[in-house]
């Protein structure tokens, strides 16, 4: 594995072998000692083009536990803002010897580009409204780990409904695409003003019937309803979206014990999550956050753990 | 007596490693005077289930419960860089196991040295172990860095192209150890 570009890439048993690896590295987070000598001498550049900050931070921790020098660069203060280009930028900072590039851009699209202009590997972190990899890697771990504790730990055959805005989610499309190689079976509701306009050859379930759909799901992911969408007519108001499409707490009270909720954060607590879904029991939204650090140590480890025979 | 077995001998069978490892039992439980304070860390693959046969011995002998994990040292490798990813095995190493205590490695052929070396870097990280020891099912020389085991099953002198194969009944069925001829792999 050279790149992770997009979830789309993985086989099934590459998906297995991120999560198991995955699995090891969340115990180093409870360790009194959290290092691990495996990347020393390896150079991460994480270039934010858009704001973040759990995914970066998250990379960063990711790539100093595993002892690798980890460098951001943001678009802000960087010769990006003086009209460089970023493949300019990529490529100066190639030819100092970079090993890997995390890249977040408002841009679908931008970091298979990057992945070709450059000898490093590159890891998409989130492009535009394209794809989001490694958020859908520590969804599925965290699905995985829920799996273990409630049934039998295999994604065949469980119901996933992903709930929201999927059409500016760049979560969603990760975890379809994931989530079928995995062999779930995954759900999608969103009001029709939300859904992206090829979903119907995403190969899934899309209803407008939220209530129906969560009777047997085994998780539930809600996605974020960017408020900044809000005056776009893409729906009347909050209150009413919450109605349809939000997990009340009345929602909440109708879940199957067993049923996992997911977020992929920030929360819009009242909006598409309600304060009593979001502190639930039920809920793994803080699982999620954790297993963020675990997976990306996991995937940094995949892609510059070896030798040249996988460059 | 020597048979063979597709290709590769087999010099010792399921009883000669019983006796050897029954042996080493009771030799960790001298060298420690009793039970007390030790802790038997497996290296994965095979390391693992063999700590966790001492462990047994040992507590049957001595009438306590030994602590027994699991420690697998990919991650901390100096040759991780000379070919592709490797799969990484468990590391469960259970609570209070390290700091103070006599840590016994277990692994079933120490050879170069270098994944004893890549175990004592990795305790580092878990705690400071009051001392540690190692033990070996097979010591078949050709080492690379100065370490050598505490106890040791069969001394088994190999040409480098040789190869040394442990089997055991919980990961290949049956217990037996093997040499086989040619390439390394």
């Amino acid at each position: 594995m050279r790149h992770l570009l997009s979830t789309a890439d993985l086989s099934s048993a590459e998906a297995t072998a991120i999560l198991d690896v995955a699995e090891e590295m969340h115990d180093v987070q409870s360790r009194p000692v959290k290092k691990l000598p495996t990347l020393r001498g390896k150079t991460i550049v994480n270039m934010f083009f858009e704001d973040s900050t759990r995914t970066r931070t998250s990379f960063e921790i990711a790539g100093k536990w595993m002892s690798a020098d980890t460098i951001n660069v943001s678009a802000k203060g960087s010769s990006v803002s003086k009209g460089e280009s970023m493949r300019d930028t990529m490529l100066t900072l190639d030819a100092m010897g970079v090993d890997c590039f995390v890249i977040r851009h408002p841009s679908s699209g931008a970091p298979r580009q990057a992945a070709g202009w450059v000898t490093a590997s590159v890891i998409n972190a989130g492009d535009g409204q394209h794809e989001h990899p490694t958020q859908a890697l520590l969804d599925a771990f965290t699905l995985r780990r829920h799996f273990r504790e409630t049934a039998d730990g295999e994604f065949a055959g469980k119901r996933l409904v992903i709930v929201g805005d999927l059409l500016h989610s760049r979560v969603v499309r990760s975890n379809v695409l994931l989530q079928r190689t995995l062999d779930a079976q995954v759900t999608l509701v969103a009001p029709p003003t939300l859904l992206p306009t090829d979903v119907e050859t995403w190969g899934v379930r899309v209803t407008q019937d939220f209530d129906a759909a969560l009777a047997d799901a085994d998780a539930v992911m809600m996605l974020r309803v960017q408020r900044e969408r809000m005056s776009g007519g893409f729906f009347p108001t909050a209150r009413e979206y919450a109605e349809n499409y939000g997990l009340t707490a009345e929602r909440l009270h109708r879940l199957r014990p067993t049923t996992a909720i997911l977020h992929p954060g920030p929360m819009n607590r009242g909006v598409e999550i309600s304060s009593e879904a979001a502190d639930a029991t039920a809920s793994r939204v803080l699982d999620q956050v954790s297993a963020g650090v675990a997976v990306r140590m996991s995937v940094l480890y995949h892609l510059l753990g070896g030798g040249e025979g996988n460059r | 007596m020597t048979q063979f077995h597709g290709g590769a001998r087999t010099v010792w069978d399921a009883s000669a490693i019983s006796r050897a490892l029954t042996r080493m039992a009771h030799q960790i439980i001298e060298a420690n005077a009793g039970a007390e304070g030790l802790t038997l860390l497996g290296i994965p693959t095979r390391g693992a289930p063999l700590a966790h046969r001492f462990a047994r011995l040992i507590g049957e002998a001595e009438g306590v419960e030994v602590p027994v994990g699991e420690l697998d040292v990919t991650m901390y490798r100096d040759d991780l860089r000379r070919q592709p990813v490797r799969p990484v095995g468990r590391t469960r190493v259970p609570r209070d196991s390290v700091d103070d205590r006599v840590v016994v490695l277990v692994d079933d052929v120490l050879n170069s040295g270098r994944t004893i070396a890549a175990a004592l870097e990795a305790i580092k990280d878990l705690g400071r172990p009051q001392a540690v020891r190692l033990a070996v099912l097979v010591d078949r020389g050709h080492r690379e860095l100065p370490i050598q085991a505490d106890h040791v099953g069969k001394d088994l002198p190999t040409s480098r192209a040789e190869r040394v194969d442990v089997h055991l009944s919980e990961v290949d069925g049956e217990d037996g150890v093997l040499i086989a001829t040619g390439e390394e792999g």
